[in-house]
């Protein structure tokens, strides 16, 4: 009796695994297929053709993707770095000082964790055009700068959890030290906060490496192109697709978000429900 | 007077450390999203093209978004057709595999690294190339109809179908709604299960009391998430479909990119952008209204929330 109720669960989970992931095994397949045998729902090319990463990296006329992948790396550095210094500072403040109007404020954060960002984009151009950022990463690095890029708030939010969460006994025996409030922030607060820290910057490089509405916005000559735009040029430019070269492509593509994800899988996965069901 | 001053400084140490603090955050705020709000309000009445100096129009914008735009009534059309059919298929289908996976079963834990896997390449153009194959004549899909004895077509191509391959796309990702029911399917106390299993209650009758009610706050939580991202989908349109066949998959967020970034109308895509907050914001007022009804809240404070 247990025995079978265990198979059958185990049936059904192997099922609804493998409805779901094979698509993606398919893709790893097709990576070495030629266009013939696309239409084969078979995982397996009859020869493994590695030509489709070589010729595809160097698809695009005189760029190849290593260039795009600096590209993108530059860009991504820049962000996480201005996000993890702006985001904990804030939540700093929230969590531990009190001023005028923190509620306010408080609530007003809240807010923009559910503002359509549409209803500022046109503004948003309009002033990074006049500022001549237009084809920079400016435009990303700044708004990560205000904690006000892709999910500023909600970083922000999930770190003002975080350090609630810490013994406030520690900062106040610093207080008495006579520790100022940048030390306490800097010397006991941050490296407590380490593992939500690392929680955000895993978040803000998936999210910032998929984006694709701010890129097709804000760079438009091929020399500053990321990854996506080079993707969405590959696919744009060609007569007759060679879909092998597309997906050894766009498989790469997804390897340094897979990577942080098995690396980082338990953070990633805690990180999304304390974060998520407190709200 | 130097104790006044120190006892000055004490008092206002906090508020001024406060607001430095907080300083990123606030700028940000007024100059990123506030300001360019009002700023957006302020262009949808007028005629503006980046060259010239916005224009003063009036209601005009408005008047002909909703008496002569013919796009306009099909991209919202579309969005909402998107949004009804994908995000209570995507949540149905988030508890459902959440539900198999809240088990203590050997090897769980590939099984759910399988299951998320597809949300986690999230909306990356990756997966839209995928996507794009796989539903044309000759992709995997119709591969797997044909074992079925199913003769298939080119999905993608068909205007009844175009939109289906999105919504099934999006449908596949349901991975972050699934992980935040498991959490929410851990925190339902077993004593609860027990009880109703004492009082001989079935397991499905136990779904339907203990677990959906016990659950609902977080059901709530993922529908509003899921909808006001739902209306704003882009990238997989965008790549996938371009907008077609025939206007089939043009979503709104498509058109707002069109007018203001491909024929740089600002005016005109700050007076879309605007109806899409009040569209966005009704139907979240109208999920919270309807909370009421079907949203269970513990009241003994057994439960955070």
């Amino acid at each position: 009796m247990t025995l079978s109720k265990n198979s059958i669960q185990h049936l059904l989970l192997l099922t609804a695994s493998i409805l779901m992931i094979y698509p993606v095994f398919w893709w790893m397949g097709a990576s070495f297929k030629i266009n013939a045998e696309m239409s084969s729902a078979s995982l397996f090319p009859e020869k493994l053709r590695w030509s489709n990463y070589m010729e595809g990296w160097s698809a695009v006329p005189n760029f190849n993707f290593t260039h795009f992948y600096l590209n993108t790396f530059e860009l991504i550095a820049g962000v996480l770095f201005t996000t993890v210094i702006s985001t904990s500072l804030v939540a700093f403040a929230f969590a531990r000082l009190d001023f005028p109007l923190r509620k306010l404020w408080f609530a007003i954060l809240m807010i923009t964790l559910m503002l359509p960002q549409q209803v500022t984009i046109v503004p948003q151009y309009v002033m990074f055009n006049m500022l001549g950022w237009i084809n920079t990463y400016l435009p990303f690095y700044i708004p990560h700068m205000l904690a006000a890029g892709t999910g500023g708030a909600f970083f922000v939010y999930l770190l003002i959890q975080f350090i609630r969460s810490i013994p406030k006994d520690l900062d106040e025996a610093a207080k008495i030290d006579g520790c100022s409030w940048f030390g306490i922030y800097w010397r006991i607060v941050l490296p407590l906060t380490k593992p939500a820290l690392v929680t955000i910057a895993i978040y803000c490089f998936l999210w910032t490496w998929d984006d694709f509405f701010g890129q097709l916005l804000y760079i438009n000559s091929v020399d500053k192109y990321t990854v996506n735009l080079a993707l969405k040029l590959f696919i744009d430019s060609q007569g007759t697709i060679e879909w092998g070269q597309l997906f050894a492509m766009s498989l790469a593509s997804i390897l340094p978000a897979v990577l942080i994800f098995f690396l980082a899988q338990k953070h990633f996965v805690e990180g999304i429900s304390s974060g998520a069901v407190k709200g | 007077m130097n104790n006044t001053k120190r006892a000055f400084l004490k008092r206002w140490d906090s508020p001024i450390a406060g607001y430095l603090f907080l300083s990123p955050w606030l700028i940000g705020f007024l100059l990123l999203t506030l300001g360019p709000m009002g700023m957006s309000l302020y262009y949808a009445f007028t005629d503006y093209s980046l060259l010239r100096a916005p224009e003063w129009v009036g209601l005009e914008n408005f008047k002909r978004i909703f008496l002569e735009d013919d796009l306009f009534r099909l991209s919202l059309k579309v969005t909402l057709l998107f949004v009804v059919v994908s995000v209570p298929m995507k949540l149905a289908f988030a508890l459902c595999v959440a539900l198999i996976l809240n088990k203590d079963v050997r090897g769980m834990s590939y099984y759910r690294t399988m299951i998320y896997f597809p949300s986690l390449i999230g909306t990356s153009i990756a997966v839209a190339i995928l996507w794009k194959n796989m539903f044309s004549q000759d992709g995997l899909f119709n591969q797997f109809l044909g074992l079925l004895g199913i003769e298939g077509k080119a999905w993608i191509s068909d205007p009844d179908t175009a939109l289906g391959t999105l919504i099934l796309l999006v449908v596949w990702q349901f991975g972050s709604s699934m992980i935040i029911f498991l959490a929410g399917l851990k925190q339902i106390p077993a004593d609860l299960y027990e009880a109703s299993s004492v009082d001989g209650a079935s397991k499905v009758k136990q779904f339907f009391s203990v677990t959906l009610p016990m659950l609902s706050p977080i059901i709530l939580f993922n529908l509003v998430l899921q909808t006001i991202n739902s209306f704003q989908m882009f990238t997989q349109a965008f790549v996938i479909t371009k907008g077609g066949p025939i206007n089939s998959t043009y979503v709104y967020v498509m058109y707002l990119y069109e007018r203001g970034f491909a024929r740089f109308q600002m005016g005109y895509a700050s007076a879309l952008a605007w109806i899409l907050l009040i569209i966005i914001g009704i139907a979240t007022a109208v999920i919270f209204a309807s909370a009421k009804y079907w949203v269970h809240y513990e009241t003994e404070g057994g439960k955070e929330k």
